[in-house]
């Protein structure tokens, strides 16, 4: 994917979104660290251009809530950076976004973290790619594109406001 | 000072001495830090990231503060613990602090925080032991992460580290808090004058990297940061001190002397504090203190250092 079908995959995205949640009175984008943060910023960039509503944007750092810990006993800690919600998940619908969906591990740890701050009414899946092979039963909601791939590729995303341009490539040997 | 090389480990397995840590190892544990530290801010104050894992905290030396804040950042960790204070153990049967160890040991903890009354006594461990060590204190040599909470609280209120002049007063010659905040500080770039009664000031203090002054006006003039070290009242005897009262006359932090640091400083007391000795309550509860931030901020940098020693490395 190049910048201009990652723009068009959002703008669909946001257009879903709108047309899904009628009352945005009590939706809040919430993104997973890194670029999770950066793709909900950007729809709800695109959402508040439409004239529709200012969500508030949240970006959640799953590190601490890995299942992956104990299996590394020698392996050095993965880096632990903060969790920033400023705003009460009580009550809301939130919108979780993040840039691949693979095993579903991170959103597994994502639900747990987020549902520690409070009970949302409700948690909704957002990801620019899905790329299969799922080992629990999660599913997104809003798919910005579903891309076929083997366990032994890896799906680079990069974006212009973390990496310097926007890209979704195929990349063979994980 | 040149911009250190992140990292993103740890290279040893226990937290000994701050001998041992590099300038990017201390940057990295605070910066950990400040993610723990929102976790101790939300409703719930829990994460579940070393979840199944056993944390022994053995006292053997009184302690409130360390103790409860080793307790409350390792619960919030969500690991089992376990404290260990000596009055209720089997060391005033007459057992050995190894033997105490061996038994513990056979239960497989994967940590043990360790206060010792002898200067080493967390090394010896360190070497003998599989878990990994953290040294809460011991004897007059260390006391590593009471200087990691210091710095981490200079860095949030000063926005660094490198280029302060810190000013610190009290019983230079028995601290542990002295040594590891030396040690510290020297790594990252800051300046440091200390000052107390002649016999409190041990030979040598300048290759530590810390200049002397004969005044405590000297010492705390234009300085960012004045960190008052406790007079330890149970070692009055051998302190040569002839009275509390010319102790804090001479040496006592009243806000005159306050006066002549710069306008923004900053003043620190590892705690217990003795009021009215080395400092006045005017000052302890004034405006520039920062002693009870201190104390908070001890629960988030032990989350970080347990943290990242439960990564731990190869060797």
């Amino acid at each position: 994917m190049d910048a201009s079908r990652i723009e068009r995959s959002l703008a669909r995205i946001a257009h879903e979104i709108l047309e899904r949640n009628r009352d945005l009175a009590d939706v809040a984008l919430v993104g997973i660290r890194t670029r999770g943060v950066v793709i909900a910023e950007r729809l709800a960039a695109l959402i508040r251009e439409a004239g529709e509503a200012i969500l508030p944007v949240g970006s959640l750092d799953i590190t601490l809530y890995r299942d992956d810990f104990m299996r590394h006993p020698v392996g050095p800690q993965p880096l632990v950076r903060s969790t920033d919600i400023r705003f009460s998940v009580e009550g809301r619908r939130i919108l979780l976004v993040d840039d691949v969906l693979y095993t579903g591990r991170t959103i597994r740890a994502a639900l747990d973290a987020l549902i520690d701050y409070g009970r949302p009414r409700s948690i909704q899946l957002v990801v620019l790619v899905d790329r299969g092979h799922r080992e629990l039963p999660i599913k997104a909601d809003y798919v910005g594109k579903n891309l076929p791939t083997s366990p032994v590729q890896s799906v680079q995303v990069r974006l212009r406001e973390v990496d310097g341009l926007d890209e979704v490539m195929l990349e063979e040997g994980a | 000072m040149t911009a250190v090389a992140p990292v993103t480990a740890l290279r040893g397995r226990h937290l000994l001495s701050i001998a041992d840590l590099s300038p990017a190892e201390i940057t990295l544990i605070l910066d950990t830090a400040d993610a723990m530290k929102e976790v101790g801010e939300r409703t719930i104050k829990k994460v579940p990231a070393l979840r199944g894992r056993t944390i022994v905290n053995l006292f053997f030396e009184p302690s409130t503060r360390t103790r409860t804040s080793f307790e409350i950042a390792e619960k919030r960790l969500s690991a089992d613990t376990l404290s260990l204070a000596v009055s209720t153990s089997s060391v005033v049967k007459g057992e050995t602090l190894l033997d105490t160890v061996d038994n513990i040991e056979a239960m497989s903890p994967d940590m043990l925080v360790v206060r010792h009354a002898s200067s080493g006594a967390c090394q010896q461990l360190a070497r003998r032991c599989r878990s990994r060590i953290v040294n809460a204190g011991d004897g007059m040599h260390e006391h590593p992460t009471q200087a990691l909470l210091d710095a981490y609280t200079m860095r949030q209120r000063k926005g660094r580290i490198d280029g302060l002049q810190v000013a610190i007063v009290g019983d230079l010659a028995h601290s542990r808090v002295l040594r590891s905040n030396l040690l510290l500080l020297r790594k990252m770039g800051a300046s440091i004058r200390v000052t107390a009664p002649r016999p409190l000031i041990p030979a040598g203090i300048e290759a530590l990297g810390a200049t002397p002054c004969r005044t405590i006006e000297e010492a705390v003039d234009g300085a960012d940061v004045v960190m008052m070290l406790r007079i330890q009242l149970e070692r009055m005897q051998t302190l040569f001190l002839p009275s509390l009262r010319e102790y804090f006359a001479l040496f006592g932090l009243t806000a005159d002397r306050m006066a002549l640091a710069r306008p923004d400083a900053i003043v620190m007391h590892p705690g217990p504090m003795n009021r009215g000795v080395e400092i006045a309550s005017e000052v302890a509860d004034g405006p520039q203190a920062v002693i009870l931030e201190q104390v908070a901020n001890g629960v988030a940098v032990r989350m970080a250092v347990l943290y990242l020693l439960a990564g731990g490395s190869e060797d």
